[in-house]
């Protein structure tokens, strides 16, 4: 199967549109699905759920304690709520009440988080989200996804409408670069391997596969064959996928738009420690808070690059082959 | 409602607390000990439930967010018959079913989960725009304390019942003055509750939170009224049982075998002067 487009480019929908088309059409098949936002139909893109579903929409505005909570209430009653709001908001504002109101008592809440990381761009540092992951990784039976691009949205809304229990979507609201084909297929909790390769493997997700897939082609210069995995779902996380490509490779890098601590670089640090341990190295955020700025002013002020990927993977292959001479 | 059978329903549901409690050798008799005639006139004449079947779909829920006082819950759905009054003996103790702080996954006939403050109004108002949503004949009963209403998500939960107009959700304060650390005057006071709800948009009734004919009366008024209510139970902290209504710090008490044996022989005296008089 081919997963991959030959040329990536810019999607011509926003990832927000694509979201919206996909609870739409899971809500067509389930009439259980209903939507809540805190005052962000626009900006999160599903005004046209309220359009198509007027009696299935609740906008509950500017109150996301309240909102979370009455989803976890909802559920209890047999519906579906799928809560929006932007990622700082979604996890970190009501932390409590997800784990409460939500998790601790296994309702069946779908938390929606707008603007991963560096993708709030103008929004600043009150509005960027590092530490959304590492937050809901913490939560017992929290299922936690990031996609790379549009393509995942229509499994992923399904998927979470299928199956019980508290899930976080984090992504841009905005346009990104497609890189999967139309055919690409996702298993929840399966990482995609999306190249081969033999020195390093990159582990990423998010807007940082697109990255990912770039390092590998600098890499290939200098005669380096790192294999690059979307790893899409960070919890539960696909072990199995980690430690083969630690076999395989001897070296691990992995790359997210979020803090260094708890997030997709943590996790695989831990199955790697405890399973099979090798070099790793991790492109994250480190000790720092958001601030304005493009996307790409902010990927270069963070370290989130092609560049900086690669040239922590040459740093992990050093080290690999130094360990190999002791 | 039979009023001697609810209050004999409420002493019931005191001294099953208390030697609950006296199991465990300590509790939260203050607050659950102001509830306990509410509950008495929600699960003998007020509340349309079925305690073989805890989720029948058009069941009445009730939603006890003051969760510490769970103890006084599991008294009145032993008493309801939800489970064997000897569970209640196993309150607190290593893999109970029934721990300080409510469970919906642990506890037959408890709705939603409690003990975080403040989650539990938005819980109920989502179990009421579900039943909405999904236009289930049902009311949902939700019991806040007056110290748990410092809490902000409240105020959120109590402007969206507004704007919404929920008719299907009624919320009863516990309004006996006093939290962990004192009076709630000293700490952080309330002002006019009241008036507060109804700038909020309800309707606030103001009962005597200890007679159960006042208590009947204001929640029949507001399960059939067409507009969101609450009702204010004006309570005593530990009402009810002697040793702690007559202390000041009675949130969290040390009980003993012996302190609930003579609380409930006082119990059994004051109901039957009550009846009688």
């Amino acid at each position: 199967m081919k997963f991959l487009l030959d040329n990536p480019k810019i999607d011509e929908h926003e990832m927000r549109a694509v979201y919206c088309d996909a609870l739409i059409s899971a809500a067509r098949e389930n009439s259980r699905i209903v939507a809540v936002d805190a005052d962000v139909q626009y900006s999160m893109g599903t005004k046209r759920f309220y359009d198509v579903f007027p009696e299935r929409g609740i906008n509950c505005g500017i109150m996301e304690a309240h909102g979370v909570g009455m989803c976890a209430g909802m559920s209890a009653t047999g519906l579906i709520p799928f809560f929006h709001a932007f990622g700082t908001f979604a996890t970190r504002r009501v932390f409590d009440q997800i784990f409460i109101s939500c998790a601790y008592q296994k309702l069946n809440v779908k938390i929606i988080g707008g603007d991963a990381g560096v993708t709030a761009t103008a929004n600043g540092g009150t509005h960027m989200p590092f530490e959304d992951m590492a937050l809901m990784r913490a939560v017992p039976g929290a299922t936690v996804i990031e996609p790379a691009d549009t393509a995942m949205y229509e499994t992923a809304v399904k998927l979470m409408a299928d199956t019980y229990g508290v899930f976080y979507m984090r992504s841009s609201r905005r346009k990104v670069t497609r890189i999967y084909s139309d055919s690409a297929k996702f298993t929840i909790g399966k990482a995609n391997l999306l190249e081969e390769g033999c020195d390093v493997a990159i582990v990423a997700c998010g807007i940082m596969v697109l990255e990912a897939l770039r390092a590998r082609e600098m890499l290939l210069e200098k005669g380096i064959s790192a294999a690059v995995l979307d790893m899409h779902t960070i919890k539960p996380l696909d072990e199995e996928a980690i430690v083969k490509a630690a076999q395989n490779c001897g070296a691990v890098v992995t790359a997210e738009n979020h803090n260094a601590i708890g997030g997709l670089g943590s996790a695989v640090s831990e199955v790697l420690s405890e399973k099979y341990p090798v070099p790793l190295e991790r492109v994250a955020v480190f000790e720092s808070f958001g601030e304005v700025g493009t996307q790409d002013y902010l990927q270069e002020r963070f370290h989130l690059t092609a560049r900086d990927i690669a040239e922590k993977a040459e740093k992990c292959i050093r080290r690999k082959n130094e360990n190999s001479r002791h | 409602m039979d009023k001697k059978v609810t209050m004999s329903a409420a002493a019931e549901i005191r001294k099953l607390t208390i030697t609950a409690m006296a199991a465990a050798g300590y509790g939260h008799i203050g607050g659950s000990m102001s509830i306990c005639d509410t509950l008495a006139v929600l699960y003998t004449d007020i509340l349309n439930i079925d305690p073989t079947d805890c989720s029948k779909r058009d069941r009445d829920w009730f939603v006890l967010s003051k969760g510490h006082c769970g103890p006084a819950l599991y008294a009145a759905l032993s008493y309801r018959g939800y489970f064997d009054k000897e569970l209640l003996k196993t309150l607190n103790s290593n893999g109970t079913n029934l721990p300080s702080h409510c469970d919906r996954l642990k506890t037959a006939g408890v709705d939603l989960s409690t003990g975080s403050l403040g989650q539990g109004l938005s819980l109920a108002v989502g179990a009421a725009m579900g039943n909405r949503l999904q236009r289930i004949d049902s009311t949902v009963f939700v019991m806040v304390g007056d110290g748990e209403l410092q809490e902000g998500q409240n105020w959120e939960a109590i402007q969206f019942i507004a704007h919404w107009q929920l008719d299907n959700i009624v919320l009863l304060v516990d309004y006996n003055r006093r939290q962990l650390d004192g009076f709630t005057e000293d700490i952080c006071k309330p002002f006019d509750l009241r008036e507060k709800f109804t700038a909020f948009g309800l309707d606030a009734a103001e009962v005597g939170g200890h007679d159960v004919s006042e208590i009947y009366d204001a929640l029949l008024a507001a399960k059939s009224s067409k507009k969101p209510s609450v009702v204010i139970l004006n309570t005593e902290k530990g009402h009810g049982c002697y040793f702690s209504e007559t202390k000041e710090f009675n949130h969290y008490m040390v009980i003993s075998a012996e302190m609930a044996a003579s609380a409930i022989k006082d119990i059994d005296a004051r109901l039957r002067d009550e009846i009688s008089a």
